[in-house]
C-alpha cells in the first residue's frame, strides 16, 4: 500500500512543479514541453486510479496531438516576449493570492465535507478490463453523447481549416484537374497551307 | 498510509489554482493563456476520475472522454483564431485586441 502513496507522491511533486514551472518560464517553447510533462505525470496518476483508457487516451490525445498542435503554432509565430512579458512582476502577487485564497477555500470545503469517510472501493477481479467496461457504457446509454462529439470534432475540423485557409492573389499554382481534362484541340493548331514555292 | 480520495482533490485543486495564476500572470500572452486553460481542464479531470475511482461509478469516467473530446476540438479552434489573429495583427497581445473599444 505505501508504494503506492510514494508513487502518489512521486508523480503529484512532477505534476505540480511543472506545472509552476509552465506559468512563470519566459520561453512558449519551454511552457509547452513542461505542460507535456504535466499531462504524462497526471497519467501515471490517472492510472494510479484505474482509470487506465483515459491515461493512454491523454498521453495519446494531449502529448501527441495537442500539445504538437501548440509547439507547431509557437514555432511559427514570430511573437515578442519582451512587450508579452511587462506587467509580470505586477501581476504575480495578485495571481499568487488569488491563487492561495482559492486553494484554501477549497481545501477547507473538503475537510467540512468529511470526504475521507468514503472508503476506498472493492479490487476488482483480475479479468477486469478498464477499457471494455468503459466501451460497454459508451455504447449503450451514452451512444447519443457520443455521436454529439463526432459531429464535435468534425465542426472542428471544418473551422480550423476554414480559418486558417488562405487564398494569395500574386502566387501561381497549378490546377490538375484542368491539365488532367485537357483535350488535343485545346494545345495543337493544324495549319493548312500551300507550300512555299522558291 | 493509505491513499484517499482526499489526496487526488487536493492535488487537482493545486493545479486548478496554479492555472489561475497562470492566467493572472501572464494575461498579455495568448499562447500561455490557452495553456492554462488546458491546465485547467487537466483539474477537472483528475477530480471526476478520483471521485469515479472512489464511488465505484464509470458515468464519471464517460465524462472525461467527452471533456477531452471537446478540449481538444477547443484547443484546435483556438489555436486557429490565434494564427489568423497574428495574421492580421502580427502580435498575439491580449492589450492590442481592442478593436471593439469594449
Amino acid at each position: 500500500m505505501w508504494i503506492e502513496t510514494l508513487i502518489f507522491y512521486f508523480f503529484a511533486a512532477v505534476t505540480v512543479g511543472s506545472a509552476l514551472a509552465m506559468i512563470t518560464l519566459r520561453n512558449p517553447v519551454h511552457a509547452a514541453l513542461l505542460l507535456v510533462l504535466t499531462f504524462f505525470s497526471s497519467a501515471f496518476i490517472w492510472m494510479l486510479l484505474e482509470a487506465e483508457f483515459l491515461a493512454i487516451t491523454l498521453v495519446l490525445v494531449y502529448v501527441g496531438a495537442v500539445m504538437v498542435l501548440f509547439l507547431f503554432v509557437v514555432m511559427m509565430l514570430d511573437i515578442n516576449l519582451a512587450v508579452l512579458r511587462e506587467g509580470f512582476a505586477r501581476f504575480l502577487p495578485v495571481g499568487a493570492a488569488l491563487a492561495l485564497i482559492l486553494f484554501g477555500m477549497v481545501v477547507y470545503a473538503y475537510r467540512k465535507a468529511g470526504l475521507d469517510a468514503i472508503g476506498a472501493p472493492a479490487s476488482k477481479p483480475a479479468d477486469y478490463s478498464n477499457t471494455e467496461a468503459l466501451g460497454q457504457v459508451l455504447y449503450t446509454d451514452y451512444v447519443f453523447a457520443f455521436e454529439v462529439a463526432a459531429v464535435i470534432l468534425l465542426v472542428a475540423i471544418v473551422a480550423a481549416i476554414s480559418l486558417t485557409l488562405r487564398r494569395r492573389g500574386d502566387t501561381k499554382y497549378q490546377n490538375p484537374s484542368e491539365q488532367i481534362r485537357v483535350k488535343k484541340a485545346d494545345r495543337l493548331r493544324v495549319i493548312k497551307m500551300e507550300a512555299e514555292k522558291r | 498510509m493509505t491513499l484517499g480520495l482526499t489526496h487526488f482533490l487536493v492535488l487537482s485543486a493545486l493545479l486548478f489554482s496554479i492555472s489561475i495564476a497562470g492566467i493572472i500572470i501572464n494575461r498579455k500572452n495568448l499562447i500561455i493563456l490557452l495553456m492554462s486553460i488546458e491546465l485547467m481542464l487537466l483539474a477537472v479531470n483528475l477530480n471526476f476520475i478520483a471521485f469515479s475511482h472512489y464511488l465505484d461509478d464509470l458515468a464519471g469516467q464517460v465524462f472525461v472522454f467527452f471533456i477531452l473530446t471537446v478540449a481538444a476540438a477547443e484547443a484546435a479552434i483556438g489555436l486557429a483564431i490565434l494564427v489568423v489573429l497574428f495574421r492580421n495583427r502580427r502580435s498575439i497581445n491580449v492589450a492590442d485586441l481592442d478593436e471593439l473599444k469594449g
